[in-house]
């Protein structure tokens, strides 16, 4: 059912948006996250009718990394998306509030419940949690309050995810992603992981925009991350994949191939094994802003088992390793001759030969050797 | 003595000999398949081909076979250089005049196969649709075909402590689904096509007749070796892409001629038994005589 | 008739026999590792060359080398030579051993040997035009004929004995040799049989293997090699016999054959030329590289064997009839072998080189069917002429036994 012009002007009072514009934004949103066109208008739809899904945003052990790449985002940009399309209850870095007004705003989405509860930055385990403390609350405490309450869980970056930085070794505070701490505790919701360092802003605008509108979340691998972000491994849908594919790498920073964008597989990209979608999607909305686009091989920033474990330089194995630019004549050469074999088959027949000369020789000598002719039988 | 043991001897054995040689039925003593034009085959262009490889990569999903990981320059790759146990088809690179061909290469589903002619068990055999089909229950292994096909098609799982032969089957275990083999259909080219042997031959020289000067002017496989399901276009000589020269007599009619003469009927082996057991059983009473016991 | 097939006796374990029982040992060692590792870990076999000297040697030279059992009895059963009657015995137990051995070295060959009870039983689905089936089924039952035809040997020595063994023994013996005739033309067909279709099993192979073997004639071709390789072993088994177990060489007994052997080897050589020849390849013979080495080689050897074994019925001698002997049996199996693998060439590229592994279960299958032979003939009745113990050391009497027949 379309907008009437009142019920739009009833969204953002003394916004000045009209009803075509905000469809606009909503269908922009939609577009960019890869829903369908007409999702643009169930958003707008949903919001007119005031059913502006509630977002509660917590921080824990991060650099506020993810925050920062979201506010680089422009459709929606950030400005549409906090004041039109979901109401952000809680956020320590964008809220206006601060201190006892902002924990009041948390406890009143708490009693309502049901919003998306998006955690940043990873929780700290060791001794009680003590090394995160906000507003009087551990970490785990401050996660397992407001997850119970939540309608979904969405962990943006590798630190909520599966722990990040924090977490490597060795690991002095017992850091680890939100879905471990609510595994522990038993709290069952349905949980997203987004990881990546910083996790790619669109990924996040997808997923929360797809539960806005549809209340669903998208399909989701065993890791819990989003199929349509993680689906494949950067590998898949590297540009400079036809430099592996004919076997063109840089050696060494600066030299040749570097400079001329070659593999970087050989000075130990993670791409063949990291699960993201950086190649399609770049970061601060400039093209070719990721880290293989500017020439750093790939760190595998959203794999626990690579990321800050597995050292920048080192190569990983090509886990679906598919055809090379080169092709076989028709006629290959192929099997090998072993010389040890060759020169035991040599001994045995030579071995032969020569007793069964020699056999002969002696045989010469013994009686009955030969036989007159005239002789009878 | 002897002597009158040897003279018996070679009499009776010759007359066994003419017995066994009496032509009997000569000509329907070997019977050779002829090529069916409802049977179903591919026509592989090597003129169209460009190398992509999507045939290799479907028909490995479809049979449900790996990769062959070989590194080169110190990455890991899936380059079969040749068919093998986890490879039913493979492109391989030949040189024309100015530039690289590909042409693909798999089992050629002879009208009169070597392989079915040799195995024991008739594991491999010419099954529906004229698909040469293989049955791993009744296979032990031998490798025999390997040894009579022409092409080289039978590949062995050496690496394998139950090892099978592999090779190509059109991909029959996809026909109930309505789908035919995994290769034609994803050949974004169509340099393979699948379809009945009847009018893949008559598009192969349909092509020909649109563009003589990029084919050579016949298709293989029409005739050679008695005729294959599979057959090639090319734009240079077949030797070139790997195709031997094997003219129109299947590849084991001199071995099922010879070996039909011989054993017909089992006519020889019995005859001669009769007449060697009629010259032993006489010099054996004439020994026994001779030892006086 | 000479003196009767006595058992050797005498001590087993001798330096030779140590030297087998270790080369037994590391076949088995060799076996096990094909067992548990596969083939193609263990052997160099691949793709194009999927026979090796397991296929070439150990059964296509093998059997040729055990065809002594199907010689001997065309000649004496035949052609009623029965002056070569103690020949016999000695020439069915290397027959018997040969292809029981062959048949240990296919189940190593065959990738799914577990389905090999499946040849004989499977008689629905027996595929009439393979050649291979029937060289399998030939071989499997002349296997069993062969030892049929020993079986008498082995009734005799029970026979003496005491108990339901012996007794079973002295009914089965008179019926088995009523028998024996039958037994023993079954004996002749089979190994004609199979003897020839080793051969044919290359002609389907019309593109892989040298226009130097390739030929149809190579049923009769191989039949040819099966019987000159028979009468060679038999030369060779006699000498050897008799030098190891102190009994008089049958030097005079052997020359009188050399005719027939020597004509026969002469002919075949004479009719591969002629093959060669009608088909337009004998420039083959030279252009060939070492496929033409190799062939000059087979045809050098199988020459001289062929004129050393004609010498031998004017100036017969043990020393040139064992090198006669040696000279033919190297030519024919260099010539099955020859034929399987030297020639053999699957057009791409391919190299094949037997691994140490088969080597080794090569070499300790035939340790193994030495040994065997060593320990039958010491324990059954086989031999004929062995010199009793106590005449063994004395030169006198020994001198004494060749003014004797």
């Amino acid at each position: 059912m379309p907008l009437s012009t009142t019920d739009a002007l009833a969204l953002s009072p003394g916004s000045g948006l009209t009803r075509r514009d905000f469809v606009k934004v909503c269908s922009a949103a939609a577009a960019a996250v890869g829903l369908p066109a007409w999702a643009g208008e169930k958003m707008a739809e949903k919001v007119a009718k005031g059913q502006k899904p509630p977002v509660v945003w917590l921080h824990f052990q991060e650099c506020t990394g993810c925050t920062e790449s979201l506010l680089r985002t422009s459709h929606p940009d950030v400005g549409s998306l906090v004041l039109d399309l979901v109401s952000l209850d809680y956020h320590e870095t964008l809220a206006a509030a601060a201190g006892h007004q902002l924990e009041a705003n948390l406890e009143a989405a708490k009693k309502k419940g049901g919003y998306v509860l998006v955690v940043e930055g990873a929780i700290p385990t060791k001794q009680d949690g003590i090394y995160c403390i906000i507003g009087g609350k551990t970490a785990v405490q401050s996660l397992v309050e407001c997850a119970e309450k939540a309608a979904a869980v969405i962990c943006i970056g590798s630190c909520a995810s599966w722990g990040g930085v924090p977490s490597a070794d060795p690991n002095p505070t017992g850091s680890t992603g939100a879905p471990k701490i609510l595994e522990a505790k038993g709290i069952k919701k349905p949980v997203v992981t987004l990881p990546g360092c910083p996790a790619n802003p669109y990924n996040l605008l997808g997923t929360v925009l797809q539960f806005a509108t549809f209340g669903t979340l998208p399909k989701l691998d065993e890791k819990a991350r989003p199929l349509f972000a993680y689906g494949r491994v950067i590998h898949e849908d590297c540009p400079r994949r036809p430099h592996f594919d004919a076997g063109r790498f840089a050696q060494v920073y600066g030299d040749e191939g570097h400079r001329n964008g070659w593999c970087l597989y050989k000075i130990g990209c993670k791409g063949p094994q990291t699960h993201a979608n950086c190649s399609l999607l770049s970061f601060c909305e400039v093209p070719g802003a990721w880290p293989i686009g500017i020439g750093h091989p790939c760190v595998g920033c959203t794999e626990q088992e690579i990321a800050f474990r597995v050292p920048l330089h080192t190569t990983v194995p090509i886990e679906k390793p598919t055809a090379p630019m080169a092709y076989p004549g028709v006629a290959p050469e192929q099997g090998t001759v072993s010389a040890v074999a060759a020169g035991v088959a040599g001994l045995v027949v030579g071995a032969a030969a020569g007793a069964g000369w020699l056999a002969s020789r002696k045989l010469a000598r013994e009686p009955g050797a030969t036989v007159d002719d005239k002789r009878k039988e | 003595m002897a002597d009158i043991g040897r003279r018996s001897a070679l009499k009776i054995l010759g007359a066994a000999g003419a017995a066994a040689a009496v032509p009997g039925e000569a000509d329907a003593r070997v019977e050779f398949r002829k090529a069916n034009a409802e049977d179903y085959g591919l026509l592989v262009d090597a003129v169209r081909c460009v190398g992509c490889r999507a045939c290799v990569t479907k028909c490995k999903e479809a049979n449900g076979k790996g990769q062959d990981v070989r590194v080169v320059q110190g990455a890991a790759y899936d380059a079969p250089i040749d068919l093998n146990a986890t490879t039913l088809t493979v492109i391989k690179a030949f040189a024309t005049e100015k530039d690289t061909g590909f042409v693909k290469a798999q089992c050629m589903h002879c009208v009169h196969p070597a392989c079915a002619s040799v195995c024991m068990m008739q594991a491999l055999h010419k099954g529906e649709h004229g698909v040469v089909e293989y049955d791993v229950t009744r296979c032990i292994g031998c490798r025999n075909c390997q040894i009579a096909c022409p092409f080289n098609v039978p590949k062995f799982e050496w690496a394998s402590a139950t090892p099978k032969i592999v090779k190509c089957e059109l991909c029959r275990h996809r026909y109930k689904d309505g789908k035919g083999p995994a290769c034609a259909e994803v050949c974004p080219r169509d340099a393979v096509t699948f379809g009945k042997r009847g009018a893949l031959l008559e598009e192969a020289k349909r092509r020909i007749a649109a563009r003589p000067g990029a084919y050579q002017a016949r298709v293989y496989g029409e005739t050679d070796g008695g005729g294959t399901n599979v057959l090639y276009l090319s734009p240079v000589g077949f030797d070139a892409i790997g195709l031997p020269d094997l003219g129109t007599e299947p590849a084991p009619s001199l071995s099922e001629t010879v070996q039909g003469t011989l054993y017909q009927g089992f006519v020889a082996p019995v005859v001669l038994l009769g007449a060697l057991s009629v010259v032993t059983w006489k010099n054996s009473r004439q020994a026994k005589k001779e030892e006086g016991r | 008739m000479s003196a009767p097939a006595r058992p050797v006796q005498g001590k087993f374990v001798t330096p030779a026999i140590q030297i087998m029982l270790l080369m037994w040992a590391l076949g088995t060692v060799a076996g096990l590792y094909r067992f548990t590792q596969g083939l193609g870990a263990a052997t160099a076999m691949s793709d194009g060359f999927p026979w090796g000297i397991w296929i070439a040697f150990d059964v296509v030279v093998g059997t040729g080398l055990a065809s002594g059992g199907y010689a001997m009895a065309l000649l004496v059963y035949v052609f009623n030579k029965g002056k070569f009657h103690p020949l016999v015995r000695p020439a069915l137990l290397t027959s018997f051993l040969g292809y029981s051995v062959a048949g240990v070295a296919v189940t190593f060959d065959l990738g799914r040997y577990w389905n090999m009870w499946r040849i004989p039983v499977s008689v629905g689905h027996w595929n009439h035009t393979s050649i291979l089936l029937e060289v399998a089924l030939c071989m499997m039952a002349y296997t069993a004929v062969l030892f049929l035809e020993l079986s008498p040997a082995v009734l005799e020595s029970a026979e003496k004995g005491q108990g339901r063994l012996a007794d079973f023994a002295r009914a089965a013996r008179p019926k088995v040799e009523r028998a024996l005739p039958f037994i023993i033309a079954v004996g002749l067909v089979l190994p004609t049989m199979h003897q020839s279709s080793l051969g044919s099993l290359l002609l389907v192979a019309r593109t892989k293997v040298h226009g130097l073997w390739h030929t149809g004639l190579l049923p009769l071709l191989f039949l040819f090699t099966a019987l000159a390789m028979g009468y060679a072993i038999i030369y060779f088994e006699s000498i050897f016999s008799s030098v190891a177990f102190r009994r008089q060489l049958e030097t005079g007994l052997l020359g009188r054959l050399g005719a027939a052997v020597g004509a026969l080897i002469a002919a075949f050589v004479l009719i591969r030329f002629a093959d060669l020849a009608w088909k337009g390849r004998l420039g083959l013979t030279v252009t060939s590289g070492v496929q033409s080495f190799f062939f000059w080689v087979e045809t050098v050897l199988f020459l001289g064997a062929a004129w050393l074994f004609r010498q031998q019925r004017h100036r017969p001698s043990a020393q040139a009839q064992l090198q006669a002997a040696l000279l033919a049996l190297f030519a024919g199996s260099l010539y099955r072998i020859d034929a399987f693998l030297v020639g053999f060439n699957p057009g791409s590229n391919w190299v094949y080189f037997p691994t140490l592994p088969e080597l080794l279960v090569t070499l300790g299958l035939v340790a193994t069917e030495t040994m065997a032979y060593v320990w039958i003939v010491r324990k059954f009745p086989i031999l004929a002429g062995v010199a009793m113990p106590e005449t063994r050391t004395a030169p006198a009497a020994a001198a004494a036994q060749q003014g004797v027949s």
